[in-house]
């Protein structure tokens, strides 16, 4: 079966594969942000017990795999009473695993804010909040787009493992038509340049332009 | 299926896993030997002066970086036999993830290179060194210091993605922990070990890895 006759008879599932696929990047995306945020403030927070708890999350998220936290929230989540469906516990696990590698970005990002703008906002007596808020995120933010775009796309890629707890995306699609069909290189091959246009034709280049418009907004373009 | 964790039943299941941590550890041992020389490869591969190749493997690099490694892994194991190649899970596993890694060393190589200072480069044609000399005996050596933090990452990465292997039967942690949940129906016990082991191995390694980046950094006087 040629390339061609292989696209136009499976092109529906891939599609509808693909889909879930951008549906678990968005929703674990979010998640992630919002926990890199949350655990890269509280990892600067005076709070020891914020900054523990922040510690601890990364650490334990940062040092196993995201393959072992994917199965534990899927399968002994609901021993402790919480049943998660599969596709909810995909892309929370996901978002949980790249939160804890963001934060570290976050982290970062906040403490190299040259020392001067702290001290300027400080001298014009912001409270802490609102200097954080108007003053040092919004430069942070402009450091941290650009790794930010790497750890999107080892977000995309990881997303490829909610097939494993039977999310019917783009990897389970492809796995699906090898099963019934045997055409390992056309079907693997086809998932795997869907995942490269996804991460190098649409994440890169919208990354890329949230860097520009960023940099144009603090006034270095 | 509840949730009381049982003691006798972890004694009885950790030397299995132990036994399998060792599988684990080979996995990514061999896997990282793979991406150590074959990153160095498409590092240098990347700055002859053909640009047509040059234009390749670094296209080449981009798709292996930006795709899943979970896929990578089946279409090395699924795509042999369409061909006639039969390749152990062990073989395929391995091939899979030290390409996927060789792509990830070789763009921390090429930033060592390329941190190298310009007059380096100049003394070694001022006094006529081979191209050979001038990368293995000046570029190189000077060049791998900077990389030993990001070389170390991926060391203690490619350690925690070893669990994919477990998609093709490989025999590593994974692959136990869901043998042994299939069998007695317990789930909390061996998934939460191997988390603890993932921990406990992966922790202690990054603050060796960079005792380890002080201790050259020192050694070279840097």
């Amino acid at each position: 079966m040629s390339i061609w006759e292989f696209l136009q008879t499976y092109w529906p599932l891939l599609l509808k594969g693909t889909l879930i696929t951008c549906a678990q990047f968005l929703l674990a995306a979010a998640i992630a942000i919002a926990c890199a945020l949350v655990a890269g403030l509280g990892k600067l927070s005076g709070n020891w017990l914020i900054r523990g708890i922040a510690i601890i999350y990364i650490e334990i998220f940062r040092g196993t795999s995201l393959l072992v936290q994917l199965y534990w929230i899927f399968f002994v989540l609901p021993l402790f009473g919480l049943t998660l469906p599969s596709f909810i516990a995909g892309f929370l696990s996901v978002g949980l695993n790249v939160g804890s590698y963001g934060a570290e970005i976050v982290r970062g990002a906040i403490q190299s804010v040259p020392r001067g703008q702290w001290e300027a906002a400080y001298a014009i007596s912001m409270s802490p909040a609102r200097r954080m808020r108007r003053i040092i995120l919004p430069q942070a933010l402009a450091l941290m787009l650009p790794p930010w775009g790497n750890l999107l796309i080892e977000l995309l890629k990881g997303t490829a493992l909610v097939s494993l707890i039977s999310v019917a995306d783009l990897m389970f699609q492809a796995k699906q038509i090898n099963a019934s069909t045997f055409l390992s290189a056309q079907a693997f091959g086809t998932a795997l340049v869907i995942y490269y246009i996804l991460a190098r034709f649409l994440i890169t280049p919208f990354m890329r332009w949230l860097e520009r418009s960023m940099a144009r907004r603090l006034g270095r373009a | 299926m509840s949730f009381d964790w049982k003691w006798d039943f972890t004694w009885e299941i950790l030397p299995r896993l132990l036994a399998a941590t060792v599988n684990t550890l080979i996995a990514a041992g061999a896997g990282y030997a793979i991406a150590v020389i074959l990153g160095l490869v498409l590092a240098l591969a990347q700055r002859t002066p053909r640009k047509a190749l040059t234009l390749i493997v670094r296209e080449f690099v981009e798709f292996i970086r930006s795709t899943p490694l979970v896929l990578q892994i089946f279409f090395v194991f699924y795509v042999g036999p369409q061909f006639g190649i039969r390749l152990s899970p062990w073989t395929s596993g391995m091939i899979a993830i030290g390409l996927h890694y060789s792509a990830y060393l070789s763009e921390v190589y090429r930033a060592g290179i390329d941190a190298v200072p310009r007059g380096q480069w100049e003394a070694c044609r001022a006094i006529n060194l081979s191209i050979r000399d001038t990368y293995f005996r000046i570029i190189i050596p000077q060049a791998l210091p900077p990389s030993i933090a990001g070389m170390g990452n991926y060391l203690v990465g490619i350690f925690k993605d070893t669990p994919m292997l477990s998609v093709i039967g490989v025999a590593e942690l994974m692959h136990a922990a869901n043998a042994i949940g299939a069998e007695n129906y317990r789930f909390l016990e061996p998934y939460t070990l191997v988390g603890l082991i993932f921990l406990a191995i992966s922790l202690p390694t990054a603050g060796l890895v960079r005792l380890f980046e002080g201790w050259v950094r020192r050694k070279l006087g840097l």
